[in-house]
This record gives C-alpha cells, sequence and structure tokens, in this order.
C-alpha cells in the first residue's frame, strides 16, 4: 500500500492511495482533528466522488473498527477450535514415575500440545500450577487440549 | 444622551449585518459584496446616513483589518510558508504578472498616476483567500489533486503581501523612490527576522502565550498583537503586516486554539470594516467608474482561470481539475478592500476606492458562482464519457 501524502497549507494533510482493485481513496486530517474520508471518482482520480465528514469521535470509532475487525476474526478463529478442546482429568497413581517430580519436567505442553492448567489435591483446587509444582501420589491433573493431545499426556503421565 | 443613540444605532448596522448574512448564506454567496452595499447605504449620500458611530466603526474596522491578517496568518506555519515558497515560486511570479497587470494599465489608462496604478494593481492581484477557501470546502474540492496547488497559491500571494503592503504605504506617504526602498529594505528584513524567529524560537513565543484559561490565551494572542500592528504601524510596515507576522510566528496547538477563539471576534470586526469601506464611496460616483470596473473583473476572470489552469497543469492535474482551480481563484474579497481602504485614506484618488468597490461586488458574487457553474459542466462531460464506455461494452457483450 503505497501512500501520497500532500500538505494542505492551513487546512491540514491529505493521504490517498489507490485500493488494489484500482479505487482511489483519501483521508484528510484537518488540524483540528477532525477527518473527512475521500473517494475519488472512477474514472478521474483527480476529482473526489464521495466526501465524508467524521467528527473526530467518529474517526476514532472508525479507526477502532478497521483495526478490531482483525481482533475478532482471530477471536472468532479461537471460537473455532474451542469446539474441539476437551478436559480431561489424570490422576497421579502411586508408584506413578511422576510421583514426587515437577511440572516442569513432564514437558507436558511442548510434548503433547495440551496443556495442565489445574491440580486437585485433598479436596482443594490449586490452579495454573507453575512449572516447578511438585506432584505427589492421588493428585488429579486437569489438562486441556485436543482429544489427542490429552490422551497423550494421560499416558505420558502413567506410562513415562 | 449621545450614548443611547450610539448604542442603538450600531445595534441597528449590526442587527443588519446579520440579516444580510443569513440571506448569503442561503443565497450561498460570500457576505463580503452585501456588507459593502450596507456600508453604500448607511454612508453619505446612502439611504440612511448614520449620525453618531462613524467615529466607533472606524476604530472597528481597524481592528478588522488586525484581526482579518492574524486569523490568516495563525493557519500558516512559518515552515509552510517557507517550503511552499520554495516549490510554487515560479507559479506565483506568473500570478502576480498576469492579475496585476491589468489593474496597473487600467489605472494609468485613467491617468491616475502611478502610486494609484500600484494600488490597483493589488487590488486586481490578490484572490480572497476567505471565499475561495469557503468554495472549496462548501463544494467538496478540498481532496482534488488541484486543491493544493490552488492553497500553494493562496499562501504565496499572502506572503507576497506582507512584502506589497509596506511597500505601498510608504508609496501612499509620498517618500518617493529613496524613502519606499528604505520602507522594503525594512519591511524585508522585518519579514525575514519574523520568520527566523518562528522558525527557529517559535516555541519560546507559544509557550509565552500558551495558557490552559481560553480567556488569559485570548487577552495575551489580542494584545500582543494589537502591539506590534501599532508598532508596525509607526514604522511604516502596515499594521496589518504586523499582525500578519504574529500570527505566522505563532503555530502549533496554541495558534489552532487561538483561531478558534479569535474567529467570532474576527467575524464581527471584519463586517465592521466591510461596512466602514462601504460609508466612505459615494454612490453617486459609481456610474463613472462602472464601465472600467466591469472591463476589469471580466479580465480578472480570464487570468484567473489562465494561472489556476498552469498552477494545476503543474501538478499534473487533468483538464477538469485545471478548470476547478481556476475556478477556485477567481474571488476577490478582504485584501483588496484592505488595498483601497489604505489608498483612500491617503487620499490618492477618490475614485479608486469605488472602483475597487464595484469590482470586489463583481467578483465576490461571481467567484464562487462560478466554481459552482464549473462543476455542473465537468459532471455532465463525465456522465456522457461514462456511458459511451458503457455503449461499447454492450457492444462487446460484456455489460455488467
Amino acid at each position: 500500500m503505497e501512500l501520497e501524502r500532500t500538505a494542505l497549507p492551513g487546512i491540514g494533510l491529505c493521504h490517498t492511495f489507490t485500493t488494489a482493485r484500482g479505487r482511489r481513496v483519501g483521508v484528510i486530517s484537518y488540524y483540528t482533528g477532525e477527518r473527512d474520508v475521500l473517494v475519488y471518482d472512477a474514472d478521474d482520480p483527480d476529482t473526489v466522488a464521495e466526501e465524508i465528514h467524521l467528527t473526530t469521535t467518529e474517526a476514532d470509532g472508525i479507526a477502532d473498527l478497521l483495526s478490531v475487525a482483525h481482533v475478532v476474526e482471530r477471536l472468532a478463529e479461537v471460537a473455532e477450535q474451542l469446539h474441539d478442546l476437551v478436559t480431561r482429568k489424570i490422576p497421579i497413581d502411586r508408584g506413578s514415575m511422576y510421583d514426587g517430580r515437577t511440572l516442569g519436567e513432564t514437558r507436558a505442553r511442548t510434548r503433547t500440545g495440551a496443556s495442565i492448567v489445574a491440580v486437585g489435591r485433598d479436596g482443594t483446587v490449586i490452579a495454573s500450577p507453575r512449572p516447578d509444582f511438585r506432584f505427589t501420589a492421588e493428585d488429579v491433573i486437569v489438562v486441556v487440549g485436543t482429544d489427542d493431545g490429552t490422551a497423550a499426556v494421560a499416558s505420558l503421565l502413567t506410562d513415562g | 444622551m449621545p450614548g443611547a443613540v450610539l448604542l442603538a444605532e450600531l445595534g441597528a448596522v449590526i442587527l443588519c449585518l446579520g440579516l444580510l448574512g443569513t440571506a448569503a448564506a442561503r443565497l450561498s454567496i460570500s457576505p463580503i459584496p452585501l456588507y459593502l452595499l450596507a456600508g453604500l447605504a448607511f454612508g453619505q449620500g446612502g439611504v440612511i446616513p448614520l449620525a453618531t458611530s462613524e467615529e466607533f466603526i472606524s476604530v472597528g474596522a481597524e481592528l478588522g483589518i488586525v484581526l482579518l491578517l492574524l486569523t490568516l496568518g495563525l493557519e500558516y506555519t512559518a515552515s509552510e510558508l517557507v517550503s511552499t515558497l520554495r516549490k510554487s515560486a515560479p507559479i506565483a511570479l506568473l500570478d502576480i504578472v498576469l492579475n496585476a497587470s491589468p489593474g496597473v494599465v487600467m489605472a494609468l489608462l485613467l491617468g491616475w498616476g502611478p502610486v494609484a496604478a500600484v494600488a490597483l494593481g493589488g487590488i486586481t492581484y490578490v484572490t480572497s483567500s476567505g471565499i475561495t477557501a469557503k468554495v472549496l470546502t462548501d463544494l467538496g474540492w478540498l481532496g482534488n489533486r488541484e486543491t493544493s496547488a490552488v492553497l500553494s497559491l493562496l499562501v504565496a500571494e499572502d506572503l507576497v503581501m506582507a512584502l506589497y503592503l509596506p511597500i505601498l504605504t510608504a508609496l501612499l506617504a509620498g517618500v518617493g523612490l529613496l524613502g519606499g526602498s528604505v520602507t522594503l529594505l525594512i519591511a524585508l528584513a522585518t519579514v525575514s527576522v519574523v520568520l527566523l524567529v518562528a522558525l527557529r524560537y517559535g516555541y519560546a513565543v507559544e509557550k509565552f502565550v500558551a495558557s490552559p484559561n481560553d480567556e488569559v490565551l485570548l487577552l495575551k494572542v489580542f494584545g500582543l498583537t494589537l502591539l506590534v500592528a501599532g508598532v508596525a504601524q509607526q514604522l511604516q510596515v502596515s499594521a496589518a503586516v504586523g499582525a500578519f507576522l504574529v500570527g505566522i510566528a505563532l503555530s502549533g496547538p496554541v495558534a489552532h486554539v487561538a483561531r478558534q477563539l479569535l474567529l467570532p471576534l474576527r467575524d464581527l470586526f471584519a463586517a465592521v470594516f466591510f461596512v466602514f469601506f462601504g460609508l466612505h464611496i459615494d454612490p453617486s460616483q459609481l456610474p463613472p467608474v462602472l464601465l472600467a470596473a466591469v472591463l476589469l473583473a471580466l479580465v480578472g476572470v480570464l487570468t484567473k482561470l489562465a494561472t489556476g489552469w498552469i498552477a494545476a497543469y503543474r501538478a499534473g492535474v487533468k483538464t477538469t481539475g485545471r478548470l476547478r482551480a481556476g475556478a477556485a481563484l477567481i474571488p476577490r474579497g478582504e485584501f483588496s478592500i484592505v488595498i483601497a481602504g489604505l489608498a483612500v485614506t491617503a487620499g490618492v484618488q477618490p475614485r479608486l476606492g469605488t472602483l475597487a468597490a464595484a469590482y470586489v461586488l463583481t467578483l465576490a458574487i461571481i467567484g464562487p458562482l462560478a466554481a459552482r457553474v464549473v462543476e455542473p459542466l465537468i459532471r455532465r462531460d463525465r456522465r456522457r464519457r461514462r456511458q459511451r464506455r458503457r455503449m461499447t461494452a454492450a457492444a462487446m457483450g460484456k455489460l455488467p
């Protein structure tokens, strides 16, 4: 996207560019903070065909919409993935090789893509355990991830 | 009680201006010609001559000039001026040659002498940046490609005025060639010093006047301007130029806030200034200069069209944009009246004021109208072209 910048002495600045589909559009930034959104004539790139005057608040609003749109798209992607997410409770059996070892040592996320998000111990829940959290027998580990990922964590914790 | 009469008269005049302003807005023309006509009506030989308020109006008119030039200067920053001057010097020179010569020639033909010729040249030269800016905004032309060229020309003209007004003031005072060149040197030096100060130490001036309190800011800027304008007048650089230079020296956020604060004040006193100018014109003097005024106006339309055309051409703009640039430059207004006012006060040639009034009356009305006529013409042409293309496309069997 190639921006063309023109000074309008006494008024402000005008930025224009041509879209991938060949339409010339622009924005006049007044010194007062107001904005004009310009759409140039399809046949005559010298002439503004449509001009929309925005107050400072409206311009901010539009700017938010334009940049927020990306975030919304990404959120939609995440929501889609949420459908495939499962949680699984995995008990640490007495005699498991992770009895007495830390969460970090399992390297569960790296190996399976699933995350250990909580540990149940003695009827309480420890949320977001840190990597140096040390497991003991009879802990119940809560894992979030895909079906395959959580199953992999289960086999990892029981079989190593 | 003279005070009561003064208040009542002033009130009547200003109320009348308000009503004229409403009419101008409805007709979408500039109110300047109507204010001038109001002045004619209130003046000597007019319909309702004023009795007591002339003195106030004369002081108000001085304030009007100062405020007109101050707000104009506030619009621009020093760096904008310098870069514009660097970019568009050739076209600015052409602007002077094309548009000042008709006035100069006419004054010489009428046998008014060289000083009046310099004044009339200035009157026909300078475009009304106020009316043109309004036309550009009203018609939505600000984003058009030629607009930057048009605005650059206006900036250049304003700078030229900063040098021209002191010279004219000196010539009008009858100082002769030597005195004139001394004044020119003083003016040049003042303008350069102010530009330099504004470029280098603008922040210091801004720091001095800046205030979060609108009232304080208004008083500081207005006071500083009047002070500088008075000193400039004393140095024969002309009060108007002093005010313009104060406006230039102030830039950044302070300038924008100050401008917003001063605009209502300017509108009031500028209107008073136009009335004041009209007051001093004897309507019975109008017929003898009418032919000359109409002739000058006609030539003035053509020369500004040519100037705009060439300026837009240089900016790489096609035919329609070139026409628009020319049409936008046609209006003459406040500056022409400022020049004529100086000349009339100095008593150079009584008919000069009348001629200038008729000239500005014509072009302040024709200019915005011409701009409005250009646009539909262009649009019709464009529609025709589009139709032709669609027909070609249909013939080739790919109509959407």
